[in-house]
């Protein structure tokens, strides 16, 4: 009986035959924490009495979530993560460098075939890599820096195979918000995703990390794709690393397969409060919105800032509305720097704010007020998501957050995609 | 060991952004993070919660972040017990790894009332709801999880392997 990738990655990592919900124990190829959850893991280790981390250069702590600190109790967590990071020796990733999953990829930590845990629940990102990567706690972060293991639950797969090719102006973002209302916001809990199909193939590895990063918000523990030219490519060209393309057995044995034909795709749209409530962009243009959002770890890389200065070339925003731009990385910024992408933004309007997770998680750079609605393209419109219980946030790709914030409302970016 | 409590009934998708919003993440005091638990959910919850109370929630409990501090929130505030149809991943391995119990069991969700009693005995996984006079068996941990709860989180499980 043939396997998964899941299974395959995890019977390689923990040296016996993996197969759905057996529980396995695991060796670690890197570990993650951020600001928002190394804290809590920092106080684990010591309550755990760790005396070292299993291996300094695979252990990363990343200052994304409230970077630079808006209050002095976040400069104290800050700190706290700096000084054991002296301490240990792990690497640091202060303010400004960018939002850890961005940064994770981009330094080189992950490349096809390995396992990572990261405490942020977005770190099922690197998926698009063929990386089993899962999001996981700070107590489980803590056992995993001081013995480079930890236990998993191997996840039966959902598969999910993508026909055809997007249309013009519709693109990865609205490609996975519908599946997440197809499937629902727990239609994948426990479960692996696997990505596949001429859909995701054409995809650029930019757009295929937006897919893999919202896998968690279906509930799933990883969103993994299969390696190709592509991935290789992009690996080479950021990574040292050693790595093994993991490919599923033609016989592996799936909990479901669903098939889609994405050549009829329109712009989608995820409404307040939750992400598995999508809409056809038809269904909500025209809402007025007062903030519009472009960055964050699923849609803040060099392509998407380049889609959002493709429609904003020579306009402004709408007088009622802001535009707040957090490139992904210190990298994607200088990049977007020197091809030209920042001055066409500024120029149109908008506040470009440090590299990291921006207004994102609610915690400083551009908290809504009552009554207000938000276009932004990250991944999490719950309510008080951004700082505020009483706003209302929407959904959408980089080029419908970028339409919407010249009209001053929703809007088809098609209409401005030429 | 067995619990007794009274209910505080929720719906389904309790996200850790309405267990506790980021912008209550600048410390890591449980004391103060129980002070907003579940505000944005329900704001009078943290006034009126009580010691040894139980949540009971429908389907994906705790989805979205990876915030430990949701679950420690939920402990601080006195709550002795999670039931739910469903847990999302991340927090269900976190409840665990920080001994907040929890357990699924759809029909004790189906039939439960917002401030029933029920007592909860967690080593057999049973919840008898004593304002309605029903027993429910819930979804029993695979072995290896029931150890680490038995040993009262991962970090006591920890310690005892590294011995």
């Amino acid at each position: 009986m043939g396997k998964t990738i899941a299974e395959k990655i995890l019977s390689m990592k923990s040296g016996v035959d993996a197969r759905a919900n057996d529980i396995v124990i695991a060796d670690l190829d890197f570990v993650m924490g951020q600001d928002g959850t190394s804290p809590l893991a920092i106080q684990a280790f010591i309550e755990m009495g760790g005396l070292r981390v299993f291996d300094p250069r695979r252990v990363a702590m990343v200052i994304d979530h409230s970077a630079p600190s808006p209050l002095e109790g976040v400069s104290a967590l800050h700190k706290k993560m700096r000084d054991f990071a002296d301490r240990y020796d792990v690497m640091l990733y202060d303010i400004g460098e960018g939002v850890c999953h961005q940064l994770v990829p981009e330094k080189g930590h992950v490349a096809p075939g390995t396992l990572v845990i990261g405490a942020d629940s977005h770190t099922c990102t690197y998926g698009a890599l063929n990386a089993f990567a899962t999001g996981v706690g700070s107590t489980d972060l803590a056992a995993g820096m001081i013995s480079g293991k930890l236990w998993f639950k191997v996840p039966e797969t959902i598969k999910f195979v993508l026909h055809g090719e997007l249309p013009p102006g519709v693109f990865s973002k609205d490609l996975i918000l519908y599946l997440i209302g197809d499937v629902t916001a727990d239609g994948a809990t426990y479960m692996a995703a696997e990505y596949v199909g001429e859909a995701i193939k054409a995809l650029s590895m930019e757009a295929r990390f937006t897919i893999s990063n919202m896998a968690i918000e279906m509930g799933a523990k990883v969103g993994l794709m299969e390696a190709d030219e592509k991935t290789e490519a992009w690996v080479r060209e950021h990574s040292s690393l050693p790595y093994k393309p993991v490919f599923a057995d033609p016989d592996a044995v799936y909990a479901e397969v669903r098939e889609y034909d994405v050549s009829k795709l329109e712009p989608q749209v995820a409404k307040p409060h939750t992400v598995d409530n999508v809409s056809p962009i038809g269904e909500v243009a025209g809402i007025e919105v007062q903030q519009c959002v472009i960055g964050t770890c699923t849609n803040g890389r060099l392509e998407d800032l380049r889609i959002a200065a493709k429609i904003l070339e020579g306009k402004k925003i709408h007088p009622r509305t802001r535009l707040i731009v957090a490139p992904a990385s210190r990298q994607v910024f200088l990049d977007a720097i020197r091809e030209g992408i920042i001055s066409t933004l500024v120029e149109a309007g908008a506040a470009i704010v440090t590299p990291g997770c921006g207004p994102c998680v609610g915690t400083h750079n551009g908290v809504p007020s009552d009554g207000e609605n938000v276009i932004a393209t990250s991944n999490r419109n719950f309510k008080g998501r951004m700082g505020n219980n009483k706003a209302f946030i929407y959904l959408g790709s980089p080029a419908t957050v970028a339409a919407s914030a010249i009209a001053g409302k929703i809007s088809d970016p098609r209409e401005y995609w030429r | 060991m067995s619990l007794t409590g009274r209910v505080h009934k929720f719906g389904s998708d309790v996200d850790t952004d309405a267990i506790i919003p980021a912008r209550y993440l600048n410390t890591s005091d449980p004391a103060e993070l129980a002070k907003h638990c579940m505000e944005d959910a329900d704001p009078s919850f943290p006034s009126r919660v009580k010691q040894g109370d139980i949540i009971v929630a429908d389907k994906n409990f705790g989805c979205g972040s990876s915030r430990e501090h949701a679950p420690i929130a939920i402990k601080a505030a006195g709550v002795s017990c999670v039931i739910a149809r469903s847990f999302a991943r991340i927090f269900y391995r976190n409840a665990i790894n920080i001994g907040l119990p929890i357990l699924e069991c759809p029909r004790c969700v189906d039939e439960v009332q917002e401030g029933d009693t029920l007592e909860v005995d967690l080593r057999q996984g049973e919840i008898r709801n004593l304002s309605r006079g029903k027993t429910y068996l819930a979804e029993p941990f695979p072995a290896f999880m029931q150890e680490i709860i038995d040993k009262g989180g991962l970090i006591n499980y920890v310690k005892e392997k590294v011995k």
